[in-house]
């Protein structure tokens, strides 16, 4: 069982028991996306309120396996009140951390280090992104529903 | 061991427990002889060459038709091939839509694959037909009973499975046919799940067109079966036009072959025809009978064994064969099958391509161990020991 430990660290099952920022507010302050992943199941809405370039507030809801669920709560936290351009980069961290690969600033990407042993998931690596590329997606100017 | 030798990946994969038959059954080794056989000794086109390859080639795809149509008790003339079991059942759909009128009433069931209910839903949009859902018992069966509830005049397509690839409960089709008929529908089974467990005879069924796939069966991915009675097979209009399903073709119009070829446009899956024959000669050797009796039994003591323990969620009926669909409670499938893969057991997690039915059962899908004929107890219990290993580590999970 060790690799399940290795796949689900303490940080990841005690998000997914008690997430932060869940809950949509729904107000016209907040750009929403909510992303898809058909073949799973997963289910994600990613809202956030962006004032001065920075991430002010953001929240998440949806439904999915725990990977998935604990990393948007992981992400939430980590990602507030961080510059946009910031977050774009501890985005693209946060993928090549899931992928097995080099990051460039550990200490930034924070509790979601712990999605470091996802990279020996192949099947779950889609769980732990959604909600980041939910993100990534609004940053790039886009709102609404979308499947991956 | 009673498999080693007819399975290369049992024998390459010795620690492998294999319970995702159902989406896709081990390959047997004569199977990939046979396509190899023809790759390497007469690997040329069919119908077409005026040469001696293209004879033997030609000869060897034929035979297996005939091989199909004797294990269904049907006409060769009777067996199309496509695909895949979707593909068969979506040139049924598209072909009869000619004949699909506004106010028309076409009849499924939330067991349905989605490849069994989508080509309908396209045209009940299309042409202002209704979509007729038949209501599912408390335990999830079709019956006989519900049935006639939703068989209408109207009713000018019944398009059902004959074995739910979720909860594995077989759809009582002989009387159901017999019911639609006496109305004019034509009825179309979905047999993707049911072919591989059971003796099909079509004209004892009396359904109007049968689907299946060969890879659920042993045989090559890639390829399908369409059955359809003679007379209505041969009154569809194909919906693929060109190579070899044509007869005379000139500047604006052309005929076309009788059926089946009208509906084998193009080259054909050569290889994975010729060789499918070997899958059903080797389930008849092992009888569909035994089979059925086989994964039966194994199916109802997993069902009896899972549901023995404190936290698991059983969805599977008492009808069920070869299907087990379950859950560890509040549990997401998706991180329950991760230890399931930890300790080298295949198995299917999500909504298995049937989101009615996983809706229909309150859960975002489902884990599912299916059993075929290779599998034994020891399989069983393995996967009955993981299970209580899961339900173990996810105890302190449960909100």
């Amino acid at each position: 069982m060790s690799s399940m430990n290795e796949l689900y660290r303490q940080v990841i099952v005690e998000h997914f028991k008690n997430p932060r920022n869940k809950g949509l507010k729904n107000t016209d302050e907040y750009t929403k996306l909510r992303l898809k992943n058909p073949s799973c199941g997963d289910d994600v809405t990613i809202e956030v309120k962006i004032k001065d370039h920075h991430i002010e507030e953001i929240h998440h809801e949806g439904t999915g396996c725990s990977i998935c669920c604990s990393s948007a709560s992981v992400m939430s936290e980590v990602v507030k009140g961080k510059d946009i351009e910031e977050v774009q980069e501890v985005i693209e961290d946060f993928y090549n951390l899931i992928k097995g690969e080099d990051v460039t600033d550990e200490e930034r990407l924070d509790e979601a280090m712990a999605f470091g042993g996802v990279a020996q998931f192949p099947a779950r690596m889609k769980c732990a992104i959604l909600a980041w590329k939910a993100l990534g997606t609004i940053l790039a100017g886009k709102s609404g529903e979308e499947d991956v | 061991m009673r498999y080693y030798d007819d399975f290369p990946v049992i024998k390459n994969n010795p620690d492998l427990v294999y319970l995702d038959s159902g989406a896709s059954s081990l390959k047997l080794q004569s199977v990939i002889d046979k396509m190899n056989e023809y790759y390497t000794k007469y690997g040329v086109n069919v119908h077409r060459g005026v040469y001696q390859l293209s004879y033997i080639a030609s000869d060897e795809y034929e035979e297996t038709r005939e091989v199909v149509a004797k294990f269904l008790n049907a006409k060769t003339k009777e067996i199309v091939f496509t695909s895949g079991a979707t593909s068969a059942l979506n040139l049924v759909a598209r072909s009869l839509s000619e004949h699909i009128n506004e106010g028309d009433e076409i009849i499924t069931s939330v067991l349905e694959h989605h490849s069994s209910v989508m080509p309908y839903q396209e045209i009940c949009k299309n042409k202002g037909a209704k979509l007729i859902y038949v209501p599912l018992d408390k335990k999830g069966n079709l019956t006989v009973e519900n049935f006639k509830k939703v068989l209408t005049d109207k009713t000018k397509v019944v398009a059902l499975t004959l074995m739910s690839n979720v909860l594995g409960n077989t759809t009582p089709i002989k009387e159901i046919t017999k019911l639609a008929h006496e109305k004019n529908a034509i009825v179309v089974a979905d047999g993707a799940q049911a072919v591989p467990h059971m003796k099909i005879d079509v004209k004892d069924l009396d359904v109007d067109y049968l689907a299946f796939s060969a890879h659920k069966m042993l045989g090559p991915t890639g390829l399908g079966v369409l059955y359809g009675k003679y007379k209505e097979l041969n009154s569809l209009n194909p919906i693929e036009f060109g190579g070899d399903m044509n007869d005379n073709v000139e500047l604006y119009d052309s005929t076309f072959k009788e059926a089946p070829y009208k509906f084998e446009a193009g080259t054909p899956k050569i290889a994975e025809v010729i060789a499918f024959k070997e899958a059903i000669k080797y389930l008849e050797k092992q009888d569909l009978n035994k089979i059925y009796e086989h994964d039966y039994e194994l199916t109802q003591y997993a069902i009896n064994k899972l549901k023995a323990i404190d936290g698991v969620e059983v969805y599977a009926t008492e009808s069920s064969c070869g299907i087990v669909s379950f859950n560890i409670k509040g549990i997401h499938p998706h991180d329950a099958s991760t230890i399931y893969d930890e300790k080298g057991i295949a198995l299917r997690a999500g909504h298995h391509c049937a989101q009615l039915i996983t809706k229909w059962l309150g859960v975002t899908g489902t884990l599912r161990a299916s059993i075929y004929l290779y599998n034994d107890y020891s399989d069983i219990d393995k996967l009955i020991e993981a299970t209580v290993v899961a339900c173990e580590y996810f105890k302190e999970w449960i909100i």
